[in-house]
């Protein structure tokens, strides 16, 4: 029984004097911090993906508090609501940004794009990238082997075996950036997001020649101009025998669509627009479909 | 015997070629010259599409003080200036001349006979070798008068001629020492006077007793050449390792280079090139290519011109074996393997190594099992199993502290893993980008204008 | 052009020395033991390593299938290495369904809650043997003499045993030591069979003489200082280390448990200093400790040292001085 006494006593002793040794310790090494750091952090998403440019959520939350003006800082995945109620809180001005979604801009299925060698080194396209050209005749297209994948942290890329392309679910993706920066062929690019995932944009980032082009891939971009000079709107540039649509200029008339000799540029989520009639009608949505090589020579240089 | 301090590995030698004395490969119709075939600047083509050139005349120039002039290996007519595939499939820009004859250009000697006395000063020699473009033979392909020009404020103590050859399969160095051992001695002793330095070494590995016994007896009439047979050891041939063999010092991490502790290492391919430079006015337009691999009917090594077809080669060696799984530009250990056959011979295509399916195959790679190999094996005592984990993770500060810049990329790691982790894909990417940060790190501390 | 060519970063060649080779070379290894110590005890010897085999693999193969998923590791043989090791580490007598225990301590807890093969940082079968030895120190520790009961004289106790309960080392035969002639776990009897398997596993590159050696060497000279200090006469005084590097689990813990992969350092010099720390545990358990024998302990401390060795201690780095 004494022995029983002892060592609660001795237990309780020890616990009663570690407390206050914590207390004083605590009480020291006190950091002051604003309050509202903690509150923003609340109000993000908490999903500390790096979408916005700092390590997670708790450096933007502290950025957002300090900076006086806040224009320059986003939360991709909280979208503009997140922002205004953040915004708000803190009595300064968010910044307008329209939603946006990840967007694979390659075409070149294991069909259109014919594979010349087979890859059996470490599964990482930085690694395939920087070794030599990829499985295929195209050197800038999708290598499938799934560093956006690995990168995402919403599960919303994968590379589907059929086509051997990453694609993206507009409805997990949160445009936070992560794919972008880990593609090394940059065919990833944030575009704004239509309702009902609506989309039209140029399937491919190929710089290469016309005939390179045409060797290596049945869908790519050969940098004809056609879709450029159909554009009401002059959201399409080409540069580098590649075009380019801005998602931010283009209205989705679909003119360009019709206009492609490739079918390299892509259409999402809509019907296309009936084609004039001495083109044969296209059938299906996906302008892909209809890529049987065109008549018109590509436009060299 | 001397060799290196720390780890290596030991893979089969499959020197299959080693007994084939040098054959003189016919000359090809078409010829593809990269601009960018050294360490350095790219050249800059004095061509254009439609001119006629001759065998040996100067068609690119070398675009800095770090680049390397280029020559028409063939006399003809060039057709495009453009892009090109190389054997990787990346377009490249390429001189492509059709043959038509074989026109030298002026004061090019031909002939074989020997000429042992040179009386130039170590400038002019140095200018010659600039002139002929004459770059590291073994595969580095670094500009050869770069290394001559001994920086300010360091002195060259030795010479080391790297006759080693570690690379399984490949025996053309090998084999330019036994049949051109005289003019290679020559060579050396050129290079010594436009280094100024009185010792110079040839490294062997002990595997080649033929060669080494052969240019110790030419040796004798060489003061100051000494011939150091080395142990059988892979890479002993890499330009730090063989330093550390041969001469007992260890070249300082990067960015100290071999001048740093009193070397200049140039292999032995290229010691022959610049006694062909310098006594004979021959550009560097034609090298010994080793044709090997285990499925091929007739492994050999023949002399070929520079941007002649790879295929080519593989067809006078009995042609691509129908089981042909890997073609590799190089030695199994650090060669890069082809997608693009038709791809030329350039300055740095020490051989080509045709794999079949069956061995080129990578096996399965499982979990690591923490066996320390890599660790053991690596010769620059690094630890590549966490500099291989650190770079999936992105910890590139880890990898900077763990020196992974260091990696000579020599394969040690990832041939003895029994795992079969690709640890060097992994390393050399990790050493890629560090490298960039560290760039990135100097451009933004540099002073601005 | 048939096929289509293969792509791959260099190098191009690997080696023959796979993970399963490996691991089937280490069971080679101690085959001489497990003959040796099947002569002395009999049968039950092949028994107890066959359940204990058995059980490890079982137990890996229905963690990997229902738990942890992937592809099945049981190909690897490492469970077996496991399982055989954790025979070793049990008397002959022992109870069939201590050995299912301590197999699936040894698997499921030491080895697959960490991650499986390279992931665990304390060795497997060391882990299932002292989970044993506290849990049932009775089975634990009654040895069967060996078959030919010419020792009654300490039948029953381990050497190491009998010299912590004051008898003196002079009094066994280096042969009998040698050959494992005397009670004991299963495998850890017969010294020179475990030697026999060490140079087994140098000739086969499996592991490098670096530990075993130094934990030995350590040992002894430990044991020489210690019976220096003692007082020790001049027969004594070579006897003693000897006979603490031949008894109890000395060889088959240096040959075979502290160089576990995984558990022990990736450098040279981190193996010694793991090696130094093994040898110097083990003798202080031996002296002054609670236990007779402490090699277990020792490679278990140790084994939670490994980290921090492999943090601080690096491989000499080409070039630096």
């Amino acid at each position: 029984m004494e022995v029983l006494l002892y060592t609660i006593l001795t237990l309780c002793a020890l616990g009663v004097l570690s407390a206050v040794i914590l207390y004083f310790v605590a009480q020291k090494f006190r950091v002051e911090e604003d309050p509202r750091i903690d509150q923003v952090e609340k109000m993000l998403p908490g999903a500390n993906c790096g979408g916005c440019g700092f390590a997670g959520c708790r450096g933007m939350a502290d950025a957002l508090v300090k900076n006086d003006d806040i224009s320059a800082l986003f939360c991709p995945v909280g979208g503009g609501d997140c922002m205004k109620a953040v915004a708000s809180y803190l009595g300064k001005t968010a910044a307008e940004k329209g939603p946006q979604v990840a967007t694979v801009r390659c075409g070149g299925t294991c069909e259109m794009r014919p594979r010349t060698n087979e890859y059996n080194g470490a599964r990482s396209c930085a690694v395939a990238s920087s070794l030599y050209v990829g499985e295929t005749g195209c050197a800038f297209g999708c290598l499938g082997l799934g560093d956006c994948v690995v990168a995402c942290a919403f599960g919303a890329i994968a590379v589907n075996p059929a086509t051997g392309l990453a694609e993206v679910d507009p409805a997990k993706c949160t445009a936070c950036g992560a794919c972008v920066k880990a593609c090394p062929k940059g065919i990833i690019e944030l575009r704004k997001k239509w309702p009902k995932d609506r989309a039209v944009y140029v399937s491919c980032v190929s710089r290469d020649k016309g005939a390179v082009v045409m060797k290596a891939c049945k869908v790519g971009c050969i940098g004809c101009g056609k879709c450029e000079k159909v554009c009401a709107f002059g959201a399409i540039t080409v540069e580098n025998n590649l075009a380019f649509i801005d998602s931010e200029k283009c209205k989705l008339c679909r003119k360009c669509v019709n206009e492609c000799p490739t079918g390299a540029i892509r259409l999402v989520g809509m019907e296309p627009l009936p084609r004039e009639p001495k083109v044969a009608p296209a059938a299906g949505a996906k302008p892909a479909g209809v890529a049987a090589p065109a008549p018109e020579a590509p436009k060299a240089e | 015997m001397k060799t290196f301090p720390i780890g290596g590995v030991h893979p089969s030698e499959n020197k299959l070629s080693c007994g084939k004395a040098i054959e003189v490969l016919p000359l090809p119709d078409v010829v593809a010259i990269p601009l960018a075939q050294h360490i350095g600047a790219p050249a800059v083509a004095k061509v254009a599409k439609g001119d006629k050139v001759l065998t040996g005349q100067l068609i690119a120039e070398a675009g800095s003080f770090m680049s390397a002039n280029i020559h028409s290996p063939v006399s003809g007519t060039v057709t495009a200036v453009d892009l090109v595939p190389n054997g990787q499939g990346i377009r490249q820009m390429m001189i492509t001349i059709k043959r038509e004859g074989d026109e030298w250009a002026e004061g090019i000697d031909r002939s074989e006979t020997l000429v042992r006395e040179c009386s130039l000063p170590a400038s002019e020699i140095v200018a010659k070798i600039k002139d002929a473009g004459i770059v590291g033979m073994g595969g580095a392909t670094f500009p050869t008068h770069v290394k001559l020009s001994v920086p300010p404020g360091k002195k060259a103590e030795a010479l080391i001629i790297n006759g080693v050859e570690c690379e399984p399969y490949l025996t053309s160095d090998h084999r330019t020492m036994l049949e051109h051992g005289e003019e290679l001695l020559v060579g050396v002793t050129i290079l010594m006077k436009a280094l100024d330095v009185k010792s110079a070494y040839v490294g062997i590995e002990n595997n080649k007793p033929d060669a080494i016994a052969h240019l110790r007896k030419l040796a004798a009439q060489y003061p100051g050449v000494e011939i150091v047979p080395l142990t059988v050891k892979y890479p002993q041939g890499g330009e730090k390792q063989l330093i550390a063999a041969i001469m007992g010092r260890q070249v300082p991490p990067p960015p100290a280079l071999p001048i740093d502790v009193g070397a200049v290492v140039c292999n032995a391919s290229t010691t022959y090139a610049v006694y062909r430079a310098v006594q004979k006015n021959m550009p560097l337009i034609e090298r010994v290519v080793t044709i090997t691999g285990k499925g091929l009917k007739e492994p050999k090594n023949l002399l070929a011109r520079m941007g002649t077809p790879i295929e080519t080669l593989i067809a006078a060696a009995g042609g691509l074996p129908e089981d042909a799984g890997k073609v590799i530009n190089g030695g199994p250990m650090m060669g890069r393997a082809m997608v693009n056959l038709a791809s030329p011979v350039t300055k740095g295509c020490s051989g080509i190594t045709v794999m079949s399916g069956r061995d080129a195959v990578r096996r399965e790679a499982s979990q690591c099992i923490k066996c320390a190999k890599c660790v053991a094996a690596c010769p620059m005592g690094l630890e590549p199993y966490l500099l291989s984990k650190m770079t999936q993770k992105k910890g590139w500060e880890t990898l900077e502290a763990q020196m992974i810049t260091s990696c000579i990329e020599c394969g040690c790691c990832q041939s003895t893993c029994p795992a079969y982790l690709p640890l060097l894909d992994w390393i050399r990417l990790g050493k890629q980008t560090v490298m960039g940060i560290i760039r990135q790190r100097a451009a933004a501390a540099a002073p601005k204008k | 052009m048939a096929n289509k060519l293969l792509v791959a970063p260099s190098p191009h060649v690997q080696t023959s020395q796979s993970t399963a080779r490996i691991m089937r070379d280490v069971v080679i290894a101690l085959v001489p033991a497990l003959i040796i110590s099947t002569v002395f005890f009999g049968w039950s010897v092949l028994c107890v390593t066959a359940l204990s085999v058995a059980s490890c693999v079982v137990f890996e193969y229905l963690i990997q299938r229902f738990l942890v998923g992937g592809k099945s590791t049981v190909g690897n043989w490492s469970a077996v290495v496991t399982g055989v090791l954790l025979a070793f580490n049990l008397p002959a007598s022992i109870p069939w369904w201590i050995v299912v225990i301590g197999a699936f301590v040894a698997i499921a807890i030491a080895k697959m809650t960490f991650g499986g093969l390279g992931k665990n940082p304390f060795n497997p079968a060391l882990v299932g043997r002292v989970f044993l030895l506290i849990a049932y120190p009775v089975q634990m520790t009654s040895f069967p003499a060996p078959v030919n009961e010419a020792f009654d004289a300490w039948s029953g106790a381990t050497p190491l045993a009998a010299v912590k309960h004051g008898a003196a080392a002079g009094m066994f035969d280096v042969q009998d030591l040698l050959l494992g002639n005397m009670p004991g776990s299963l495998g850890e009897v017969a010294a020179l069979a475990l030697l026999v398997g060490f140079a087994y596993l140098l000739w086969r590159r499996v592991i490098t003489w670096h530990i075993p050696v130094t934990i030995l060497a350590t040992m002894a000279v430990f044991a020489f200082v210690v019976a220096l200090s003692r007082g020790a006469g001049e027969a004594a005084l070579w006897q003693f280390p000897l006979f603490h590097i031949l008894a109890g689990g000395a060889m088959l813990g240096a040959i075979f448990m502290a160089t576990d992969y995984s558990t022990s350092p990736m450098t040279v010099r981190g193996g010694v200093i793991f090696a130094v720390g093994i040898g110097l545990i083990t003798m202080c358990i031996r002296l002054w400790g609670a236990y007779p024998e402490g090699m277990s302990f020792a490679i278990l401390i140790m084994n939670s040292t490994v980290p921090l060795i492999n943090k601080y201690v690096k491989p000499k780095r080409f070039g630096v001085k």
